[in-house]
């Protein structure tokens, strides 16, 4: 699949603020959240922001960005849809938690309004994941594992900005950066077993079921019905990532999980120059999440490629 | 809406006889020809004479080489949209752009509510739906529907203009839900399939398939005999010519 870069800004940009928003208001639901009133609201505006980018960014890949509010209508059938909605309710309860810094007007029902929160934003990274896995087509795609590495990767990507917006600020222990260490361990966990799933899985569907012609023998392509790619191949037939995607994988490995964990271990174990640790845990994250989202679309593989010579797919 | 509907009342589609197709790209010329002025926006073109042509076709036709040797043959494929009973390419889409139609199961994109988000093309495994890159929305096959109960055109005319251009015969357009139309008579004697059957979507279209060659002995043509010369134009010569021709034919 081509990897289309206003996605990749989409996804992974909206994922780390829905995670920072989902953290952030799961511990004022508890009424854990440190710092001041001043620090919640910068950092919730920070979160939205980031969300807000990233949502303006997926419009850019549409043909028709001006009739996007249509979208938010087929969520009885649609992941897409859904993703829409959710996203769209998720400001509500951010707002108010917001705006309940802003007036100070807190009482036991913001914890609520944060709950809601945390909910929205769990929720609304678990439809993204969904459009992806809920595609039949794209065989690295359609397993419960697309979700969850979606909805592992918000939580350890937003919680590294938790951690570094709140270290900043003087606020950290060795107990939350633990607590990261293995969110991020979880997460590589999810990548690993997810890489090693398609590995072993060649696809069940071949040139000879798609054409319907395998009692004549194997299906080979001897005409191209057109000249040059057209959209088809241009859009489901992206080939350039599988070339180097061993690489891509180690790149992915050393500076989203690996990293990450060596730096907070190292901050938790030191104790010392904790904003820089997070720093450069974060910064390493930057470069693998990108680079893990652009693998997760130019390795998947699409079914309607064995009309233009795939064996299998 | 694309919640799909229970049933249709008719299941139009194409049954295309792969024996005899002979890859002459007619149809899809021709399915070019009548989409690029009909409903919805012109099927746009980019760089169309240049060195990396290319532009938004509803019907794409290629051809395979099956078997070994002498076992071997090429077939010609025609591929388009196959307004499958169960498409997902309905189900995915967030606007509703995308729809099934209730009365004849034809699947078509609205327009002017499609936003060219191309989720309908990655769910289609037939890779049936091309994006149009000028005017930012999803093109797909309308089986004609602008043709085919178009009644300012000649009866003969209200067929696909894939059907209407092929010079084999090898299309044929009808109620596949029906079991005694021509077409649904067709599949079931000349065992039609579904093109990826695995994969559940229930395609409406149907594929023929090429007939197996036999080792059998060919037995050499029976010596026709040339047809009776006719009276052509009546005069007296013709006359006297196809008289003699009947006599010394006997």
């Amino acid at each position: 699949m081509h990897p289309a870069y206003s996605v990749i800004l989409f996804t992974t940009a909206s994922g780390a603020g829905y995670g920072l928003l989902f953290w952030m208001a799961l511990a004022e639901t508890f009424g854990v959240l440190p710092g001041g009133r001043a620090l919640s609201l910068a950092a919730l505006t920070f979160s939205l922001a980031l969300i807000t980018l990233g949502l303006l960014a997926s419009t850019l890949h549409l043909g028709r960005p001006e009739r996007a509010i249509g979208a938010l209508s087929q969520w009885r059938t649609s992941w897409l849809s859904r993703e829409g909605v959710a996203a769209v309710a998720t400001y509500v309860p951010a707002g108010l938690l917001g705006l309940s810094w802003l007036i100070y007007l807190h009482n036991d029902l913001f914890h609520l309004v944060a709950a809601l929160a945390a909910a929205g934003a769990a929720i609304t990274v678990y439809c993204t994941g969904m459009i992806y896995g809920s595609l039949r087509t794209i065989r690295q795609w359609n397993t419960p594992l697309v979700p969850l590495f979606y909805l592992a990767a918000a939580a350890s990507t937003g919680a590294l900005l938790f951690g570094l917006i709140y270290s900043l600020f003087g606020y950290s222990t060795p107990l939350l950066e633990f607590l990261l260490l293995c969110l991020v361990a979880v997460s590589g966990a999810v990548k690993l077993t997810y890489w090693r799933q398609c590995d072993a899985d060649k696809g069940q569907y071949t040139a000879e079921m798609a054409t319907g012609l395998g009692a004549w023998g194997k299906v080979r392509p001897l005409d191209p019905p057109h000249t040059m790619p057209n959209f088809v191949m241009r859009e489901m037939g992206y080939q350039v990532g599988r070339k180097h995607a061993q690489k891509l994988r180690r790149l992915v490995v050393l500076f989203l999980f690996a990293g990450p964990m060596l730096a907070l271990a190292l901050s938790a174990l030191t104790g010392a120059g904790v904003f820089f640790w997070y720093l450069l845990a974060f910064l390493m994250t930057v470069v693998g999440i990108v680079t893990e989202r652009w693998l997760f679309f130019a390795e998947a593989e699409h079914v309607s490629m064995l009309y233009y010579g795939a064996e299998r797919a | 809406m694309t919640t799909l509907p229970q049933t249709t009342e008719k299941k139009l589609g194409l049954v295309i006889d792969l024996d005899i197709c002979v890859g002459c790209q007619a149809c899809a010329t021709s399915c070019k020809e009548w989409n690029t002025g009909g409903y919805s926006a012109p099927l746009s073109d980019h760089d169309p004479y240049g060195g990396d042509p290319s532009g938004a076709w509803l019907n794409r036709i290629h051809s395979y080489e099956l078997g070994e040797g002498a076992a071997g043959r090429t077939v010609h494929f025609p591929r388009s949209c196959l307004h499958c009973e169960e498409p997902a390419c309905v189900t995915v889409c967030p606007t509703g752009a995308s729809y099934k139609r209730e009365e004849d199961g034809i699947v078509l994109v609205n327009p002017d509510t499609c936003i060219g988000c191309k989720l309908c093309s990655w769910a289609c495994p037939y890779g049936a739906r091309e994006y149009d890159y000028d005017d930012g929305v999803m093109k797909k096959c309308t089986l004609c529907v602008d043709r085919i109960y178009n009644e300012t055109l000649e009866e003969e005319d209200r067929v696909p203009a894939c059907v209407r251009a092929c010079p084999t015969g090898a299309r044929a357009f009808g109620d596949l839900g029906d079991p005694d139309s021509e077409v649904s008579k067709n599949v079931a004697a000349r065992e039609g399939f579904n093109l990826l059957e695995e994969f559940g979507y229930k395609p409406t279209n149907k594929y023929l398939p090429p007939r197996m060659k036999t080792s059998a002995h060919v037995s050499p043509e029976p010596a026709r005999k040339s047809a009776p010369v006719s009276a052509g134009n009546g005069s007296m010569v013709e006359k006297l010519f196809a008289w003699a021709d009947q006599k010394l034919s006997r």
